[in-house]
């Protein structure tokens, strides 16, 4: 269980990201976060893992509340939460395997991370990973070598190595095309499923939000502005969200698209 | 650049006429500064060694040819000295200016003090040239090669230092991020996020500067550094241009070998 209470963030530039945010996510709910550029999805997620310092509030992980642990308490609670980023950022010149290891550097000492000695178990886990999104065929490739839907596997899998509580899905479809993107969105809420894993997804993509969420929450200049289910998103909600545009192409039917991608997975993973 | 307002509508040119009528006092100014140094210099200069020039040249190169070839015997020990003092040298340099590099990037440093007194290693290692330096140490540890390695050591440091904390400075920050995310520790996270990406800016400046040191370590002789330089400050002295030829021809023969070597070296990391 994620709860965020209060939570409000002001930049030095006085920009006013989040405004008392409040969000409770019991566990293994998968929550997509919408919202306009600008809007602080981005800023909401960090504050949760500190990459971004909260101003004021509080974020309870369980029983963990985070925004007032001391830096070495931070590192051990950051290995409860994966994430996963907007253009992948893998160490571009680490191959894919130590990109993958990497997850686990909270977890071993720092000469053995620098010789790359990891755990038996932990490289036995990458390869156990790495056979789940698809890429057992290449450990050794360097991860500059890779496409952006094969770089946002290695990102997953690196998310996933932390064996976290909670997944941070910051905007994972915003460099990938359609048929990825769908791809993509469907191993991450598989994978949140299999492991009863609590995610948190900013999504540009207002239908693929629909399809893979279970819970939309809609940010608009830092305030919450819709939480509901996908199928609550009328065109009204979204003119709350984003302004006034024609909605109703975006609001397309869900259960359609959803059968034929279903084919195409299926033929690409055979 | 400046828009004018005609009858015709609006109308563009680069300057407007004010920044016109600057620009061209500008070069009247610049030229006039030409016109005058150069008569200063020209009063001052005795003209009559001037128009000897040619002939003196081509009298001095008479007197170099042929090479005295017997004299490579007494070379060939020097030549090893001045190629030890430049890669010795260079290695030294490089294992104390990584540390300081790091200490000196904005985004590594620990302290704003700490990455001002880095900057003051790098300003002051650079800001004395290396013949000075072995000026000095030859003063101070006495003639031989010992004080050549240093002269050169203490140069580079600020050279490397500076070109590294400037590669260091320019990373990809969401690399780092992604790797501080995993709950990485703060060394691991340099090791993880940043050393990768320095790596072959790294090499680049390490071979950059073994190079430049080669050139540099055949004259710190001149001052009793150790090296080629003795050998050719001696050939001088006693006017033996058979001599000098034969040592300028080997100078040049190292520096194309370690030009090609540091060529060959960038290509297979870069």
């Amino acid at each position: 269980m994620l709860k965020l209470d209060k939570l409000y963030k002001r930049y030095d530039t006085g920009d006013e990201a989040l405004k008392d945010v409040t969000l409770e996510i019991p566990d293994g709910q998968v929550l997509a976060l919408i919202g306009p550029s600008g809007a602080g999805k981005s800023t909401l997620i960090r504050c949760v893992n500190r990459l971004v310092e909260p101003t004021s509030g509080s974020v309870h992980l369980n029983d963990t509340e985070l925004t007032t642990l001391s830096q070495g308490k931070l590192r051990s609670a950051r290995r409860r939460m994966g994430m996963i980023f907007q253009e992948y950022a893998l160490v571009e010149r680490l191959t894919v395997m130590e990109n993958v290891l990497s997850g686990r550097l909270g977890y071993v000492g720092f000469w053995s991370s620098w010789l790359r000695k990891f755990p038996k178990a932990d490289v036995k886990e990458a390869f156990r990973l790495l056979d789940r999104v698809g890429l057992m065929h290449m450990p050794d490739k360097r991860a500059d070598a890779l496409s952006g839907g094969q770089r946002q596997r290695v990102g997953i899998a690196r998310a996933l190595i932390q064996d976290p509580e909670l997944l941070l899905v910051d905007e994972p479809t915003a460099s990938l095309d359609p048929k990825t993107s769908r791809q993509i969105m469907r191993l991450i809420s598989e994978l949140c499923k299999e492991r009863g894993l609590a995610a948190i997804i900013n999504i540009h993509d207002v239908m693929l939000a629909q399809m893979f969420a279970e819970r939309i929450v809609g940010l608009r200049f830092g305030e919450v502005v819709y939480d509901g289910p996908p199928d609550g998103l009328t065109p009204d909600v979204l003119t709350d969200i984003y302004g006034e545009e024609d909605w109703e192409a975006t609001i397309t039917p869900v259960e359609d698209d959803e059968d034929t991608d279903t084919e195409l997975t299926e033929a690409n993973g055979a | 650049m400046a828009v004018i307002e005609t009858s015709q509508g609006p109308e563009w040119k680069r300057r407007t006429m004010r920044q016109q009528w600057y620009t061209w006092l500008g070069w009247l100014v610049g030229t006039a500064i030409v016109a005058f140094s150069f008569k200063l210099i020209s009063d001052k200069t005795i003209w009559f060694f001037v128009t000897d020039a040619g002939t003196q040249a081509i009298d001095m190169a008479s007197r170099m040819v042929p090479p005295k070839w017997s004299y490579m015997d007494t070379l060939w020990l020097p030549i090893w000295d001045t190629i030890n003092i430049a890669t010795i040298g260079t290695l030294m340099a490089l294992v104390m200016a990584v540390p300081v590099a790091f200490l000196a990037a904005r985004n590594t440093t620990p302290h704003p003090t700490v990455r001002a007194a880095a900057l003051f290693i790098i300003v002051s290692s650079r800001s004395i040239n290396s013949l000075i330096w072995a000026l000095m140490l030859v003063a101070i540890i006495g003639p031989g090669v010992m004080a050549g390695i240093i002269a050169i050591a203490l140069r580079s440091i600020g050279f490397c230092a500076k070109l590294l904390y400037e590669s260091i400075e320019e990373i990809d920050a969401k690399q780092v991020e992604a790797v501080t995310a995993t709950g990485a520790g703060r060394a691991q996270t340099l090791a993880y996020g940043v050393v990768p990406q320095i790596l072959p800016a790294f090499a680049g400046i390490s071979v950059f500067r073994w190079d430049i040191n080669i050139r540099e370590s055949t004259i710190l002789g001149l001052v009793g550094a150790g090296g080629i330089g003795i050998q050719l400050d001696a050939s001088i002295s006693t006017l033996s241009w058979t001599q000098v030829s034969l040592i300028l021809l080997v100078i040049l023969g190292t520096v194309i070998v370690s030009e090609w070597v540091s060529a060959k070296v960038r290509h297979a990391i870069i």
